[in-house]
Order: C-alpha cells, then sequence, then structure tokens
C-alpha cells in the first residue's frame, strides 16, 4: 500500500452546516399524519374505563347496559381477554430474582393504580363510546393504597400485588472492590478525613409529550397493521408478536408524524395492546387516542427517586468515596425499561471525578402509583443531580469554592482515555475548556462580587449561582454491555442506502424520530459521504415494512448509533461505485480519487476526457447495467449494522444565576450559561434546538413539576392546570454555546445531544437556589422549588422545623417529606 | 342536532351538529382539517388554536355552534394560495421554532394574532402573549426568534396577511 497516496479528503460541505428542517414543511402547514388523524373505512372507536381507585379488587363489572347503549359495538374487560392478552412486556429484568408480578393491559381482578383500564368499548363513534363508559358499573373492594417506598418495603406493609411476598421487586449492586474497577467502598468509609451524607428526593414527573398517544389497528388475514404514536416500531413489532402470539412476519407497525416523546412512547403500552386485541376480535381497524388526563394519569411517569449519598474526602478536597443507595418506585407495574432506567444513572454517579471507591446499590419498589419508566435523561439525570448537589454540599463543609473542588477532582483533558471508578472508558473530553468558557460567558467574577455585596446589605432579592459540571453516556448501547446488564435485546442500530437510477438516494434508517430533525441530520451526512445533493437524499424511516431492522430511539443513540451505521453503509456504497467506476474509467480502484461525489483517475489533468465519473453517472450506469465488472450484482445499495464498541460521553458545564425573593419565595432564573460538548456538530441549529428544550424540562424539574398523588393514591396534578409545564414566560433565553472535542470511539466524532439539557440543568438551578440561601441555614430545597417551600426555607432554615412535610406538595406524603431529623446534614425541604 | 354555517380557510360549509360538540371536534371529525389538533382536556395547551373572525380562540374552548356565521382560519389555510408561507410559519421554519411540530399550528396561529395587537412586541411581551400556548419541545427560545422576525418581516411588507 505504499504506493497509495494520503486517502482523499473528507468533504464537509454539509457537515456542520446550520441546514434548516426538511420536516417542516408539512408541519407548518398542517399536512401532517398524527395516528389521531387516521381513518380508516369501518373503522370503530374505542374508549376505555379506568379505574377510580389506587388499589382494589374488582368484584364484578356488568356492562350490560353499556352494550345497550346507541352506537355501541362491544364491551370488553380484563376478563373476556385473560387468556389472550398476556402482559404488558418488561424487557429488562435487572436481577436473575427480579420480581415481575405480571402486568395485564386489562385489569382482570384487581387494579393497581388509579387510572388503571377496566373495560373498553368498541363503538361507531369517539363521542358514543366515551357516552356509554358512564353505563358500565364495576364494583371494587378497597385494598390499602401503598404510597411510600419505604414504607412500602418494612414489614408489614399491604402487598401491591398478592402474588409477590414482598414490595421489593430487585436489589441491584455495584461495588467498585468487588468489581475489580476499584478499591472497596468500605475502606473509604471506614476512615474518611471529611463526609457528607444527603438523602436527595428525585420528585415523580410526567413526560408529557404534545401530542396525546394514539393507535390505530387494522387486521389483516392474521396479522395486523399498526400506526402509533410511539417511539419504538421496531420494539413494538417485535414485543406484539411475542405478546400476542401474532406471527412477528404478519405485524407492520408504523409510526407516522409522532409529536414528541422524551422516553413517554418507550414503553409497549397496555392502549397498544387493547385496542390489537378488540381490532382483532371484532375483525375491524380500531382507534384508541388517549384524553390529556388520561395520559397524565396512565401513561408512565419518571425520575421518583430516594438519594442517599455519601461522599468521603480528605481534608485537602480530595474526593475518596460515594455511596449510594436508592429507592426507584416503579410504580404499581414493571413497563419496557423500567427497572433498568437507575440503573443507566448507576454508572455516572462517580461523573467527572476520579473516585477511587464507589458503591451504588438501588432497590426497585412496587406502589399503587402510575408505572414509571424512561422519562429524559432516564437515570442520568438523577445521577447528576445526586453528585452536583453532594460536591456543593462538600465545598461547603470544607470551606472551598464549588468550582475549585470541582476542578481539584475531575479528569484533566490530558488523561483522557480514562477508565472510571465503575469501567467506563470515557474516549474523550475537556472540562477545563467547557468550563473557562462558560465561566466568562456569565461573567462569573463579576456575579460572586454582586452576590456578596447583596448579602452585606441584606437585600430582601438575594442572588444564587449555581454549577453543574457533567457528563453523560449517551448512544445506547453497546449489545455486549446491555447483555452484561441482563436487558434482552441489543442496542446495534441499522441503516441502508439506495442509490436510484437517476442519482438520488433513499436512506432507510431503524432510528424513529419524534422531533428531532433525523430527516434533515442524516441527509447532511449522506450528502457528505456519496457526494451529492443535500435535496437528492430522502431519508425514510418509521414504517417496520420499508425500515425492516431497527432499535428506535431513545438515549441519545439516533446519531452516535445511528448515524455510523449510515456512514457504514455509505462506504459499502462508495467501496462498490469505485468498482464501477474503476471499469469504466479503465483504472485501477487504488488510482482514484473520490471527492466531492466524482472519482476522478489521479495524476490525469482534471477535466480531461473519461478521466472522472460523477456518483450519478456510476448510479445510472449500475442501473443500465450493460458494462459492469465481470461478477459484480447491478446494485449499489448496501447496507450496515453498526454496534457500538462504547457509549459517548458529552460533558458540559452549566451555570445558573438565581434571584430570589426571600420575601415571597419567588425565584427567577436572571442568567442561564451552558457550554456543552457534544463533540463533531452535523447540525448546530438542531443541537441548539435540543439543548434549549433540554433545559427547559430541567429547569421544570428544579422549579415547576411534580406528579403528586393524595394519600388515597389519587393523582392530583392530572390535568395541566395542575401539572405545571413551564410556559414561554416562565423561561428565561439561554446562551447555549460548544467546545469540540470530537468521540474517538466513532467515525464522526459525534457524542449525542438529546439529553444534555435535561441531564445537567437540574442540579445547577438548585444549587444556584441554596447557594442565594445558605446564609438562612439552607442546605437543599425539596424540588419542585415553588415559591411557597423556598419562603418555607428562608424562614425556617436555621431552626430545622419540618418544612415541605406539612405542605400538600410534599412527595409521597408526609413520611417521605424530610429525612431523619437527627441529621443535621440530612435535612430537606 | 342544530345547523351551523361557517366559513373555513375559504370554503363554505352547512352543517347539522350536537349542540355540545367542541370546535375543534367539529374541525377535525366533521370537515377532516386535521391540521388543528387536540393536545388537552382543559384549554391549558393551545394546541387547537384558530382564528375565528380575526381573533385567536382556542377551538376546545368553544362549541360549535358558537362559530356559527363565522369565519375560521386553521393552519391550513395559514399560506397564500399560491403555496407562499405566510411570514409566520415562513420565520418558525426559518428560525428552528419547532421540533415535533404538534403544538405548531396552535402556536402560529396565536403568534399571528399576538403580531395583530402588537406589531412589535419585546420580548417579554412574545414571551406572555403566548403563554397559552405549550410548547415540550424547544423551550421557546427559538419560538420568540421566530416571531421577532415575523414581526419584523410583517412590518417590512406593510402589516398583516
Amino acid at each position: 500500500m505504499t504506493a497509495v497516496a494520503d486517502p482523499p479528503a473528507e468533504t464537509t460541505a454539509e457537515i456542520g452546516k446550520s441546514r434548516l428542517r426538511k420536516e417542516d414543511q408539512h408541519l407548518i402547514t398542517g399536512r401532517t399524519t398524527w395516528t389521531d388523524n387516521m381513518s380508516l373505512p369501518g373503522m370503530v372507536h374505542l374508549a376505555i374505563l379506568r379505574s377510580p381507585m389506587a388499589h382494589a379488587t374488582i368484584t364484578s363489572i356488568d356492562t350490560s347496559e353499556a352494550k345497550k347503549r346507541p352506537g355501541v359495538i362491544a364491551v370488553f374487560t380484563g376478563q373476556d381477554f385473560a387468556e389472550t392478552q398476556g402482559n404488558v412486556p418488561c424487557a429488562w429484568p435487572v436481577t436473575p430474582d427480579m420480581v415481575n408480578p405480571g402486568a395485564p393491559s386489562l385489569a382482570v381482578t384487581q387494579v393497581n393504580h388509579v387510572g388503571e383500564a377496566v373495560a373498553v368499548i368498541a363503538a361507531r363513534d369517539k363521542v358514543s363510546a366515551q357516552d356509554a363508559l358512564e353505563a358500565i358499573d364495576v364494583e371494587y373492594e378497597p385494598l390499602p393504597a401503598v404510597l411510600d417506598m419505604e414504607a412500602a418495603i418494612a414489614d408489614g406493609s399491604p402487598l401491591v400485588h398478592p402474588n409477590t411476598t414482598s414490595n421489593r421487586s430487585y436489589t441491584w449492586a455495584f461495588e467498585s472492590g468487588a468489581a475489580g474497577t476499584g478499591a472497596p467502598i468500605d475502606d473509604a468509609i471506614a476512615s474518611p478525613e471529611v463526609t457528607v451524607t444527603r438523602r436527595f428526593i428525585q420528585q415523580r414527573l410526567i413526560p408529557a409529550f404534545m401530542e396525546p398517544r394514539s393507535t390505530v389497528v387494522q387486521p389483516i388475514g392474521e396479522g395486523v397493521t399498526v400506526w402509533s404514536a410511539t417511539q419504538i416500531p421496531h420494539i413494538l413489532r417485535t414485543m406484539l408478536a411475542l405478546t400476542l402470539g401474532i406471527p412477528e412476519q404478519k405485524v407492520r407497525v408504523i409510526a407516522p408524524d409522532v409529536g414528541g416523546g422524551f422516553g413517554g412512547k418507550i414503553p409497549v403500552t397496555p392502549e397498544e395492546i387493547i385496542t390489537t386485541l378488540v381490532a382483532r376480535r371484532l375483525g375491524k381497524p380500531a382507534k384508541y387516542t388517549e384524553s390529556r388526563s388520561e395520559s397524565l394519569m396512565s401513561a408512565h411517569h419518571g425520575r421518583d427517586q430516594i438519594q442517599d449519598v455519601t461522599i468521603t474526602a480528605k481534608r485537602d478536597g480530595t474526593v475518596t468515596g460515594l455511596d449510594v443507595h436508592l429507592f426507584a418506585d416503579m410504580g404499581a407495574y414493571l413497563r419496557l425499561v423500567g427497572p433498568g432506567v437507575p440503573l443507566l444513572g448507576a454508572f455516572m454517579f462517580p461523573a467527572i471525578y476520579k473516585f477511587p471507591a464507589y458503591r451504588f446499590v438501588c432497590e426497585g419498589i412496587f406502589t399503587t402509583k402510575t408505572p414509571t419508566d424512561a422519562y429524559r435523561g432516564a437515570g442520568r439525570p438523577e445521577a447528576t443531580f445526586g453528585i452536583e448537589r453532594i460536591m456543593d454540599e462538600l465545598a461547603v463543609e470544607l470551606g472551598r469554592d464549588p468550582m475549585e473542588l470541582r476542578r481539584q477532582n475531575w479528569i484533566t483533558h490530558e488523561e483522557f482515555p480514562f477508565t472510571t471508578v465503575c469501567g467506563l472508558t470515557y474516549d474523550s473530553g475537556n472540562y477545563e475548556a467547557a468550563t473557562a468558557k462558560a465561566l466568562e460567558l456569565i461573567g462569573w467574577d463579576e456575579l460572586r462580587r454582586e452576590q456578596a455585596e447583596r448579602r452585606e446589605r441584606k437585600d430582601p432579592v438575594q442572588l444564587g449561582l449555581g454549577i453543574s459540571t457533567f457528563t453523560e453516556m449517551c448512544g445506547l448501547a453497546p449489545s455486549r454491555v446491555l447483555g452484561s446488564l441482563d436487558y434482552v435485546a441489543g442496542g446495534w442500530e441499522n441503516a441502508s442506502v439506495r442509490v436510484l437510477a437517476t442519482g438520488k438516494v433513499e436512506v432507510v434508517v431503524g432510528t424513529s424520530p419524534h422531533g428531532q430533525g433525523h430527516e434533515t441530520a442524516f441527509s447532511q451526512i449522506v450528502a457528505d459521504k456519496l457526494g451529492v445533493a443535500f435535496d437528492d437524499v430522502e431519508v425514510i424511516h418509521g414504517d417496520t415494512q420499508s425500515s425492516v431492522k431497527g432499535m428506535d430511539s431513545y438515549g441519545s443513540r439516533s446519531l452516535v448509533v445511528g448515524g455510523i451505521a449510515i456512514v457504514q453503509a455509505t462506504d459499502k456504497v462508495v467501496a462498490k461505485a469505485r468498482r464501477v467506476a474503476a471499469h469504466l474509467l479503465e483504472a485501477n480502484e487504488d488510482d482514484l480519487d473520490f471527492e466531492a461525489g466524482s472519482f476522478t483517475v489521479r495524476g490525469v489533468p482534471g477535466g480531461s476526457a473519461g478521466s472522472s465519473m460523477s456518483m450519478g453517472e456510476i448510479a445510472f450506469a449500475t442501473f443500465t447495467a450493460h458494462n459492469l465488472p465481470d461478477g459484480m450484482e447491478p446494485s449499489l445499495d448496501s447496507d450496515a449494522t453498526f454496534d457500538p464498541e462504547n457509549f459517548s460521553f458529552p460533558h458540559g458545564t452549566h451555570l445558573c444565576a438565581i434571584d430570589v425573593d426571600t420575601e415571597t419565595g419567588r425565584s427567577t432564573i436572571r442568567k442561564y450559561v451552558c457550554v456543552d460538548d457534544v463533540g463533531t456538530p452535523i447540525n448546530p441549529l438542531i443541537i441548539e434546538g435540543q439543548v434549549h428544550g433540554g433545559l427547559a424540562q430541567g429547569i421544570a424539574q428544579a422549579l415547576y413539576e411534580e406528579a403528586v398523588f393524595d394519600d388515597a393514591g389519587n393523582l392530583t396534578t392530572g390535568t395541566f392546570v395542575d401539572y405545571t409545564v413551564p410556559s414561554a414566560s416562565d423561561l428565561p433565553s439561554f446562551t447555549t454555546e460548544r467546545t469540540e472535542t470530537p468521540a474517538t470511539s466513532n467515525p464522526l466524532g459525534v457524542k449525542g445531544v438529546g439529553e444534555a439539557g435535561t441531564i445537567a440543568s437540574t442540579p445547577a438551578v438548585v444549587n444556584a437556589l441554596v447557594d442565594a440561601l445558605r446564609p438562612f441555614g439552607v442546605n437543599d430545597i425539596q424540588m419542585p422549588a415553588t415559591p411557597e417551600r423556598v419562603w418555607r426555607a428562608v424562614h425556617s432554615g436555621a431552626e430545622k422545623s419540618d418544612r415541605a412535610e406539612g405542605g400538600t406538595t410534599a412527595y409521597g406524603g408526609a413520611s417521605t417529606g424530610t429525612s431523619d431529623g437527627s441529621d443535621a446534614k440530612g435535612e430537606q425541604l | 342536532m342544530t345547523r351551523i354555517n361557517v366559513n373555513v380557510d375559504g370554503i363554505s360549509y352547512t352543517d347539522e351538529v350536537e349542540p355540545r360538540t367542541l370546535l375543534v371536534h367539529y374541525l377535525r371529525e366533521q370537515l377532516g382539517k386535521i391540521g388543528t389538533v387536540v393536545g388537552c382536556d382543559t384549554s391549558n395547551c393551545g394546541a387547537c388554536t384558530v382564528a375565528l373572525d380575526g381573533q385567536s380562540v382556542k377551538s376546545c374552548t368553544l362549541l360549535a355552534v358558537q362559530a356559527d356565521g363565522g369565519d375560521i382560519t386553521t393552519v391550513e389555510g395559514l399560506a397564500a394560495e399560491d403555496g407562499t408561507l405566510h411570514p409566520v410559519q415562513q420565520a418558525f421554519h426559518d428560525h428552528h421554532a419547532l421540533q415535533c411540530g404538534f403544538c405548531t399550528p396552535g402556536m402560529m396561529m396565536a403568534v399571528r394574532d399576538l403580531l395583530q395587537d402588537n406589531p412589535d412586541p419585546s420580548e417579554a411581551e412574545i414571551r406572555e402573549g403566548i403563554e397559552g400556548n405549550l410548547c415540550r419541545c424547544t423551550g421557546y427560545q427559538n419560538i420568540v426568534r421566530a416571531v421577532q422576525a415575523a414581526a419584523a418581516n410583517l412590518s417590512s411588507t406593510g402589516g398583516q396577511s
């Protein structure tokens, strides 16, 4: 190979450009394909009767009156499908002894959370179906609600599920000494110079995608075609086949326009199964679309952890150990990846710091609440919150500047690749650069001076400054790692590239977008790789009949895994095209340069006849197949299935300056600056948009949102009146910048950006709030930090009173509203 | 059933509706105007916003019978007949003011009304002006930019279309 010159330079005409989105045109003109828009001849409309009880035995259901209502075609209960409905699937048995009591789509004998489906009505139109719900008579025998995680696993607690012996589903543990990835945690904890222990509460959140979930099922022969507002058409196909016993090849799933997901459309849902069951039973197409209140009540929730975090350090600030114990609320049932969500945080608690010893224990617990599963970030926001909050607390304990303490302990840019205490190898990063840029952008030193001045004069509006220096693991996931974590599927992604006769290109991907701009970003990649025009690339996705293989979209994987599959497929196309070009140009393949979509014989003056062929010319020559190399198939089409070797590790520094009115409790974000490093940018415009939206959701966890249950287990935040998704007037404008440290683990250098803003921002905001209120003796504020909670913190901060305990929005009722009052460091607000 | 006459996006319709039928359900289910969507049950999210006689309304908050005799514009009627996008539509595209796009029809209709009332809004006025419309994807920042761009465009071209 010594005769071969350097490989042709990559053209980068498209990658890195802020292309406006291809997706927009139909969305801004109302020519959309939301599932609920779908109407099929003969279609029946479904309405679902949901449990008003958190926990009860169903003693009888009388549907006879409902069946007589005008327009009603059929009424079904769990008994009607008891033999066929199987269980709503859970694909992540995190331990060999994890208890999964089963999850019927329609309750058969017992309901375990408010909103659980109890009966379904099929009618000629939606109104008739909904009207008839009131005519179904259900008798319930109440059982005690199980709402508090710690009480749920105490001796004598009522059981959520009668077929279990405990409300503990699993205990999953990692310890660096035992794993051989670090020192034993017991040694670190036994003789620390400094120890700080805190209890943090990750309140329950609701993904609250804007498009309510909807499913249309058309039975066709033995099989079905399913349209669904889902993030996972491919997984749904396989799971519907396995759950209902329909041969997989007879199941087609289509995810048309999907209006947001944020993890909320990851699981296979009871409603998808119910709609399929009814359509098949009636032999008619059926549609179910949830209302917003049904969505908030029965679509899965997220977060909901109690985090007991202990950090140990030397007096000089060097961290020596991190010990994390989680209680994670599974809700009433295990959903698709629900048990695994906290584990995605297990590897992220050590974050960017060089801990020598680490332990993580998580107990997954059943309660009579809505099931939980992935919500944007899925495990990593919780971990990032825990570590970034405790780093601030350690800094206070040591009397150190919180940024200096971080700097002392983080992995420096010279130390990459760096293998962490939990065995992950971070390939690249530059925390110093991102931090320096962020500090400069926000004007940190000036803000600190202002803060001191306002403290000095006892300004009723105090200024707080918060830090979050975060990393995350993206690009789910190396299949071997998923296997080691007992996930039942792989983490590869598939793409195929088809070169049409006219030189236009179709790219079929297994990822399934719901707002991320895949069509645009993937077109940019293909345009560069094949040297074709951006507009000549069509991205096809979301239909298992055309996109036959895929693992879908979640965990910031679409670009990092799916994008690399595209690159590999285009490499194969170029290799085939090179062979055709060499044949037709009568040159050696090794003597051809490929640049900007043309093969040119090296050393032959440009423009001379017979010295160059474009991809379009090669495509047409391959299509006609009149003169191809001997034995070559007449096709340039190629596909690739990419399984990543490692995760990617975006990182960044987020800084928040917040004004806190100590007289009213009102807090207002004054400045929010983040510098994210997501590797090589494909489309900076889309990156910025992803960060904006992520920030809004992370800030909303800090300040606004919480799913609240009353002591009978009723969701009291079941509408957008009560579940307060922020509006434009609740949020500031953000300053979002980037540093670029390419990932070394993939050929694009990309890291993923879907979740970064959400993961990083929550602790930045809470650290800022607490920073503002330190002079009042406050060392934590429970999220969401409503004005009431802030006010209470200010007025009882130094006194260890009951704080938020008495408030109606306290997490999980009074018993988990505060931590053990005997520990001065464990105060909760 | 009650008979109503409405004009929707330039087409006249005469229909029998139940008195309880919401305008958004009439638009979607009887007229097939599926560009307008339903995002909540409580008039909080604004995804269903349309213009009735030039004023933006949440079409889930209005009965179809209340729109009798009215002139309704939905997202499907925003662009010119030749397909030229309305300045608000163009600005949303140019400034990446949508991701999943579900809130977008209602958001654009609300913005159109906002700019009729206030052709040169400040950022705070924009944020307050659209606070009745929820978006879960964008964090609103690019929507604000789009509104500013649309305002500039409309003022330079002499007003509302």
